[in-house]
């Protein structure tokens, strides 16, 4: 095993535990020698450029990242970083990274789904790593459609979706990531979208200083089987009207010449409305706080996103709270007994107490 | 000779006086069956019974037998739980066929064990509940203890319920709370009748109720009660004696197949100086090893309860990339949900311990019923040519060194590693002589933490699936060594570099490499019990069949059959020279408690028509019956005609067919 050392006090609460790289480091030595193999035009290439231009401001030592992947298009990823990687089986990614993280304090431990691998087929580990909140960050890659094998609808498809395996449209009702992981008490949810890199690096600089489970939507276009699924987030014309974005401690204030916000609608929920129309004006907007410790907060915000297709979401980070890590609570009681009890004599364990001697 | 044997407490009988003298009589080995409602406490009767002849210095084999209900309604058939434990002067192998003595709480345990029980046999009767109403219940028209129906057997009817309210009466309990001390009052009656030391269950009681005291007074009281009443009653003129066992020398312990499964595998990762990561799902009869580990935390022992058996395997695989022993324990149902995280576990070459503790399938089966049926599952249960070591513990005691090699094997050779036991192994018990630690052999994970390559511009890199010429085992670096990043995954590998490869001629190459990593495990040659050299049958078994096997082996030799005996701990690779010793005898006969699975794998890897004999009724096999059927085969194959055999029906109608025979079978029979 190798020396767990105590990262540098200049690590925040998320990296707490891993070593700090010793040197300035630079994109390049992120970057593995193997040739990425997705589709021109496929937006999982952005978020690995924004991801390799990311990890060196980290400060940590490059051989203590391990990444985790299951089974899709996206999770080809860990191949392009020259980190430690596994790319398991599909679905399976959170389970295997629990029990990376639970061993190994030392490590930044970051795992990438896609929508059918995390919430299809993975959905069970998605929601159980959520709620015992492990330190590991997740990064779902929804292009709401299995892109690998090639074209079929997905958890998050919209309704009525054409696709080789619903020729009359789908039937399904999706799920809305962000709701589900809300719904499963997450501490850290976000969601950023692929081309917005400023605002992709924002977030998982967030999610890696958080201590728990980290999850993080990533709007990411597949050019191949689910193409523009994305584009009102994209077009200068209908980006201003579709990103309601999430600012800590701003009021939720959007659209052109930010004619629109968010306000309180009724028990527990919001709505969008033109802020001419409202009595206050500004003053009546909800101001986003991601630290609010009911999820019920959180996961209003997150109902705003359109069910069918996308014409409008909340971007950013929709909540942010502090509970202890899984791992870290499983670790402190092997502390705790080894305090009470020492480290064990295997020799007496064995032996028990009711013996008898033959001689 | 044990030099710790107690006598039983003589200060429990001072004040006693009686008339009748009583007489001791010597028993070489009895089988004592404890048998009431689930809510009676039979399980922990029969512990502590086991416990107390342990402690006494007898050799024994027990037999817990259970319904999967937690509490099916009171008082009926299926509601029946039951301990047996067979116990002698003398090394013995199974908790025995027959009892000879009976507990019968109820008139349900009555009937349910009465099958089982042989005329002549003692029945200690509770009669508190041979009403008409719960007669009729369990489908007595009239009271058995009245019809002359038990004719021929010992029956000792007591109000035992009546007896221990009595004895308690000063504790003030509510009646029901006081009848409940009742199994304590039977275990007391029991534990005079074979002059058992009576310490063990003083103290046990006293602990385990330390925080109840009247109940802990009561139940004391009660067992005290008991004892004293075989003492003074006029219903016992005897008393029993079965002298310690001649054993080799050493200190013991008794000890249940899932705790020494549990103890094993902490000392395999003790040994490879490795973290134990044990991932599981609670299932029958495999959670008790969960239990066991997660109260070993200062061992460095981390036991993660994950969503499903994917996930705890899942856990355990993700602890093994990270440096640890990643474990997962689970019963054939969970083992079918793992298979595929197996099979990635041998694609990343990476150590990982399964253990199944099989009970009776398919699906659901019968949870709490014992069955070796999954020896095809995990050898061929998964995609693609997935080949990986199993093993099988023979005894409760050896689930130890079974989990230790499996230790050895997972690390040295960095493979996923199955490990058999069942539902018979994990709750039986038999006496251990307990190892000394640290004398046995380290493991050596021996990880790479420098470059093992240099690449074409000549620079110093690690190569992931470079081996190991001798084990070809792979270089194993960890996260967190610098210089040594890689990537691995389920996607096929090229040779040594570990990168992903599509060519057909690699391809082959690694399905071929995999194999002969596994088939090139380094396995102890079996051997052969065949006291003379002369036998023409050899009865070859795998797990848990062991006991049943060699007690029928015993029968048949001593109605002078010859006969040989193997069995195997290793089911792949298979001992080197098995094939060979298969073709060195006229007949095979392989004993299972499948239909056969063991039979398949030998018929089609060394063409020899072993003869299959398959039982799968859920209990291990009758040791009687398989002697029947070993002395027909002996027979036949000596040409003896169909009507002029008798070497079966003798060997399986011997009284005490167990009984150790000369002193040259006993150094035949081994460690156990
Ligand atoms: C057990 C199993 N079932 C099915 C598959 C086939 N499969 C591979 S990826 C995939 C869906 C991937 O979709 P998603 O997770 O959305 O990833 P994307 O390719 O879109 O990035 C499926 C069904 C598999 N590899 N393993
Ligand atoms: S199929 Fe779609 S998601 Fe997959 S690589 Fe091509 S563009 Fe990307
Ligand atoms: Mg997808």
């Amino acid at each position: 095993m190798s020396t767990v050392e105590l990262g540098m006090p200049s690590l925040p609460n998320g990296l707490r535990g891993v070593p700090a790289a010793t040197e300035p480091q630079n994109r390049k030595e992120y970057v593995s020698d193997q040739e990425v193999r997705w589709c021109p035009g496929c937006g999982d290439y952005a978020v690995l450029a924004a991801f390799q231009g990311f990890l060196p401001e980290l400060g940590i030592k490059r051989e203590n990242v391990a990444m985790v992947s299951g089974i899709g298009c996206s999770s080809r990823f860990p191949y392009y970083l020259s980190t430690y990687g596994m790319h398991s089986i599909h679905g399976r990614a959170p389970a295997i990274a629990t029990g990376l993280a639970v061993s190994r304090p030392d490590l930044s431990v970051w795992v990438v789904t896609g929508d059918g691998d995390a919430l299809s087929i993975g959905g069970n580990h998605l929601i159980h790593t959520l709620r015992r909140n492990v330190n590991m960050k997740i990064l779902l890659f929804n292009n709401r459609i299995y892109g690998l094998t090639k074209g079929q609808y997905s958890p998050t498809s919209e309704p009525g979706k054409v696709t080789k395996s619903t020729p009359m449209g789908s039937v399904d009702n999706p799920f809305n990531p962000v709701s589900l992981a809300l719904g499963a008490e997450a501490t850290f949810v976000a969601r950023t979208v692929d081309s917005d890199r400023k605002h992709l690096t924002s977030v998982l600089r967030e999610a890696a200083e958080h201590r728990g489970t980290a999850f993080v939507e990533i709007y990411q276009n597949c050019p191949i089987f689910n193409d523009n699924a994305f584009e009102a987030f994209k077009d200068p014309e209908t980006r201003d009207d579709a990103i309601i974005p999430l600012v800590h401690g701003e009021p939720i204030r959007f659209g052109k010449e930010g004619r629109l916000g968010v306000v309180r609608d009724g028990f527990a929920s919001l709505a969008v409305r033109e802020v001419a129309d409202l009595p206050n004006g500004e003053a009546d907007l909800v101001v986003h706080d991601a630290h609010t410790d009911d999820p019920a907060y959180a996961f209003a915000l997150s109902r705003l996103t359109d069910a069918g297709v996308l014409h409008r979401a909340p971007i950013g980070v929709f909540r942010s709270v502090e509970r202890p890590a899984y791992d870290d609570l499983v670790r402190q009681q092997i502390t705790t007994a080894q305090e009470a009890q020492g480290t064990g004599d295997l020799q007496s364990l064995v032996t028990g107490t009711d013996t008898w001697t033959v001689n | 000779m044990p030099s710790t044997k107690r006598q039983a407490d003589p200060s429990f009988d001072l004040e006693m006086n009686r008339t009748v003298t009583i007489e001791v009589k010597q028993l070489d080995r009895v089988v004592i069956r404890f048998a009431g409602d689930s809510g009676d406490g039979m399980q922990l009767t029969g512990d502590r019974f086991t416990a107390e002849t342990a402690s006494f210095g007898n050799d024994l084999s027990t037999l817990p037998n259970f319904p999967a209900e937690i509490r099916a309604p009171a008082g009926t058939l299926p509601g029946v739980s039951s301990f047996q434990l067979h116990f002698a002067d003398h090394d013995i192998l199974t908790p025995g066929d027959a009892p000879d003595v009976l507990i019968a709480m109820n008139p349900a345990a009555l009937k349910a064990n009465l099958g089982d029980v042989p005329r002549g046999a003692t029945l200690i009767v509770d009669t508190a509940d041979f009403t008409a109403r719960n007669l009729k219940r369990v489908g007595y028209d009239e009271n058995p203890l009245e019809t002359g129906e038990l004719d021929g057997y010992h029956v000792v009817p007591l109000n035992l319920t009546a007896m221990t309210v009595e004895s308690v009466k000063e504790f003030g309990l509510t009646r029901k709370d006081a009848s409940r001390a009742k199994n304590m009052y039977a275990l007391g009656l029991v534990s005079w009748l074979f002059q058992r030391p009576v310490d063990t269950t003083i103290t046990f009681l006293e602990t385990k109720f330390a925080s109840k005291p009247d109940i802990r007074d009561a139940n004391i009281a009660a067992f005290r009660a008991g004892y004293n009443f075989g003492e003074t009653a006029e219903e016992f003129s005897v008393r029993y004696e079965v002298k310690p066992a001649v054993m080799p020398t050493g200190t013991y312990r008794n000890i249940s197949g899932n705790l020494a499964l549990a103890y094993g595998l902490v000392t395999g990762a003790q040994r490879a100086g490795l973290p134990l990561v044990l991932g599981a799902y609670p299932i029958t009869p495999a959670s008790d090893v969960l239990h066991e580990l997660s109260k070993l935390k200062r061992f460095n022992v981390t036991t993660i309860q994950a969503e499903d058996e994917i996930a705890g395997v899942g856990a355990a695989l993700g602890a093994s990339f990270g440096g640890a022993l990643g474990v997962t324990t689970s019963s054939g149902p969970g083992i079918s949900l793992k298979s595929e995280t197996i099979g990635l576990g041998v694609m990343l070459e990476l150590p990982l311990v399964v253990c199944d503790i099989q009970r009776a399938g398919p699906s659901t089966g019968m949870p709490t019923k014992t069955e070796q049926a999954d020896l095809l599952q995990v050898m061929f249960g998964r995609n693609g040519e997935a080949p990986l070591p199993v093993l099988a513990a023979q005894s409760p005691a050896d689930c130890f060194a079974i989990a230790v090699e499996a230790a050895r094997i997972a690390v040295t050779y960095r493979t996923p590693v199955v490990v058999l036991s069942d539902g018979y192994l994990a709750n039986g018990s038999e006496p251990w002589k307990i190892p000394v630690i640290e004398e046995l052999p380290t493991i050596d994970p021996n990880f790479t933490l420098e470059p093992n390559a240099t690449n074409d511009k000549g620079e110093p890199t690690y190569l992931p699936y470079l081996r190991d010429p001798e084990t070809l085992a792979r270089a194993w670096a960890i996260p967190g060594t610098a210089g040594l990043d890689h990537r691995i995954g389920g996607l096929e590998k090229e040779d040594k570099t570990g990168n992903i490869s599509y060519d057909p001629a690699n391809h082959d190459l690694m399905i071929r490499t995999r194999q002969a990593k596994v088939d090139g495990i380094a396995v102890d040659p079996i051997t052969v019990d065949d006291p003379d050299g002369t036998a023409k049958v050899l009865v070859l078994g795998w797990g848990s069949t062991y006991g049943p096997i060699g007690a029928a082996v015993r029968r048949v030799r001593k109605v002078g059959g010859k006969i040989a005996q193997a069995h195997l701990r290793h089911l792949n690779p298979l001992p080197p020279n098995l094939g060979d010793i298969l073709k060195s005898y006229e007949k095979v006969l392989v004993p299972e408690m499948n239909l056969g699975q063991l039979a398949l794998l030998l018929r089609s890897k060394y063409l020899v028509d072993v003869v299959s004999y398959a039982q799968v009724r859920g209990m291990p096999l009758g040791a009687a019956e398989l002697a029947g059927v070993i002395g027909n085969l002996v027979e036949e194959t000596e040409g003896i005609d169909d009507d002029a055999r008798h070497l079966g029906l003798a060997a399986a109608s011997l009284k005490h067919g167990e009984a150790a025979l000369s002193d040259e079978l006993h150094q035949s029979e081994g460690a156990r």
